[in-house]
């Protein structure tokens, strides 16, 4: 039996840059960052007080009874998944249902909800709590709703491999589609977690930015200023379908998605292996996958957090799995760290970027690392010729996920 | 004492805020759930903020018995008085 192959004909995404895939992409070209002072009273207290916040409000889409009962981060993946969906042209199109999937993942779930609401139990007392907190704080709940938007009836999933989590579930999704279960997929990941608790968490752990004077200039990746990660929230959606069931409706095609991989590492909750060999089996197994030789890859959207050492392990990887060939670029300069969204929002940047034969920026890169041995698109948006490209996420727990786009 | 009238007001105006309900709507025979829209979870809200507004307290094995709005209006008349 021939594997059957998958293409990209919607996109969708709210972020810090943009309330929709063309605005944050437009952003992303023009190198502007997301990055702004927290002026939340609760921050004030904290060691990291520098966020990247999504451009545009949620209330500003979807109305008020409906955003009572979503989480922030259920509310940015069906925003996202809306436009994805009225992109690709299905709005009205009599879909099956039936062939209909969602992977809708999210690093951490609804922690905002789970705070808020322990915040009123202890003020108020049970009775006050709201009867929508577990459908808001479950970690499917995106997905639950995404399915729900659509009638999706051929399965909702949600994985849940913290950082990893958004290319993981595009991951699925080609899994899904290639083995029959489903014509077309929503597939992407959400986050919000933009309060005091996580942020401290992860201050904590001593893997946040505190550059808090100069937000814009926090994010920077492969930079020897670099002090560690800037925390974002948002989502990225995109619509997979069978090729031929696209090319029957005549939909538009931004990409294929040729292959994908996830690995593990075995090493250590919380620490990249140094030799990044659980990342360099990502790569060479998408690769493999995609049945498409090294060579062939011109540029990588990295997973590059701006943190001391993860950047360079996976630089390193890249040079080993991939060769010197792809010019890099690491977009979370720009719209920081969207943890379980990250892979989903970056994924939306190489399927545009192989679209448009044209790499964004990685901005704040004024002081390379002198272990960066590959070509980065500094401060300027590349033209070039990209056959095929990759995406990478990688997240707490040893989460290697890796995406290959070719052109359609 | 509470006119049944200031009473349908009160539960309009929250009706209005945790369920997006038409105050134009609202009347003393209509069904919450088969007129009004509201589902079991609002209808907890509802009943929570109702509580509050009017200082009573309606037990959960009550609620059940709250069918119209008149119904509503009936009970916290009898409990606030």
């Amino acid at each position: 039996m021939t594997r059957p192959d998958v293409v990209v004909t919607g996109i969708g995404a709210t972020t810090p840059l943009g309330g929709d895939a063309a605005s944050t992409w437009e952003a992303m070209l023009a190198g502007r960052s997301g990055v702004s002072a927290l002026e939340q009273e609760w921050a004030a207290q904290l060691p990291v007080r520098i966020a990247a916040q999504l451009k545009v409000d949620p209330s500003e889409r979807i109305d008020r009874i409906k955003l009572r009962r979503l989480d922030r981060s259920e509310a940015a993946a069906l925003i996202a998944a809306r436009e994805a969906w009225e992109d690709a042209g299905l709005a009205g199109a009599g879909l099956d249902t039936q062939r209909l999937a969602v992977v809708v993942g999210s690093g951490i779930g609804g922690a905002t909800t789970l705070l808020n609401q322990d915040d009123i139990l202890e003020a108020s007392g049970p009775r006050k709590v709201s009867p929508h907190t577990v459908p808001m704080l479950m970690p499917n709940g995106s997905a639950a709703w995404v399915g729900l938007e659509f009638g999706a009836e051929a399965g909702v999933h949600s994985p849940a491999s913290a950082c990893a989590t958004g290319a993981e579930s595009i991951a699925w999704g080609l899994d899904i589609i290639r083995s029959g279960r489903a014509d077309v997929v929503v597939a992407g990941g959400t986050e919000s977690v933009i309060h005091p608790l996580p942020i401290a968490g992860f201050a904590s752990m001593r893997a946040m930015s505190t550059r808090n004077d100069e937000p814009e200039r926090a994010s920077r990746p492969f930079d020897k200023g670099r002090d560690g990660f800037v925390l974002g929230e948002g989502s990225g959606i995109v619509i997979l379908e069978r090729a031929d069931h696209a090319a029957a409706r005549k939909a538009k095609v931004y990409a294929r998605l040729a292959g994908a991989a996830l690995t593990s590492d075995g090493y250590d909750i919380v620490q990249p292996d140094p030799e990044g060999r659980g990342i360099i089996r990502a790569m060479s197994g998408a690769l493999r996958d995609a049945g498409i030789s090294a060579s062939d890859v011109m540029h990588v959207n990295a997973h590059a957090t701006s943190t001391p050492v993860g950047d360079m392990a996976e630089i390193h990887a890249l040079r080993k799995a991939v060769g010197s060939q792809p010019v890099v670029t690491a977009t979370k300069s720009m719209h920081g760290h969207l943890l379980g969204a990250a892979g989903a929002v970056e994924s939306i940047a190489t399927i545009l970027a192989v679209h448009h034969d044209v790499v964004p920026p990685t901005i704040n890169l004024d002081d390379p690392d002198d272990a960066l041995d590959l070509d980065v698109a500094a401060h300027q948006a590349r033209r070039l010729t990209i056959p095929a490209a990759l995406n990478d996420a990688f997240g707490f727990g040893g989460h290697n996920a890796v995406l290959v786009f070719t052109k359609a | 004492m509470t006119t049944r009238d200031e009473i349908t007001a009160g539960l309009s105006e929250i009706l209005e805020e945790v369920a997006g309900v038409n105050p134009d709507d609202v009347a003393e025979d209509k069904s919450f759930t088969d007129d009004l829209d509201v589902d079991s979870l609002s209808m907890v809200e509802v009943v929570v903020a109702a509580e509050e507004k009017f200082s009573v307290k309606i037990p959960d094995d009550e609620v059940q018995n709250l069918k119209t709005v008149g119904d509503a209006v009936t009970y916290i008349q009898k409990a606030s008085a």
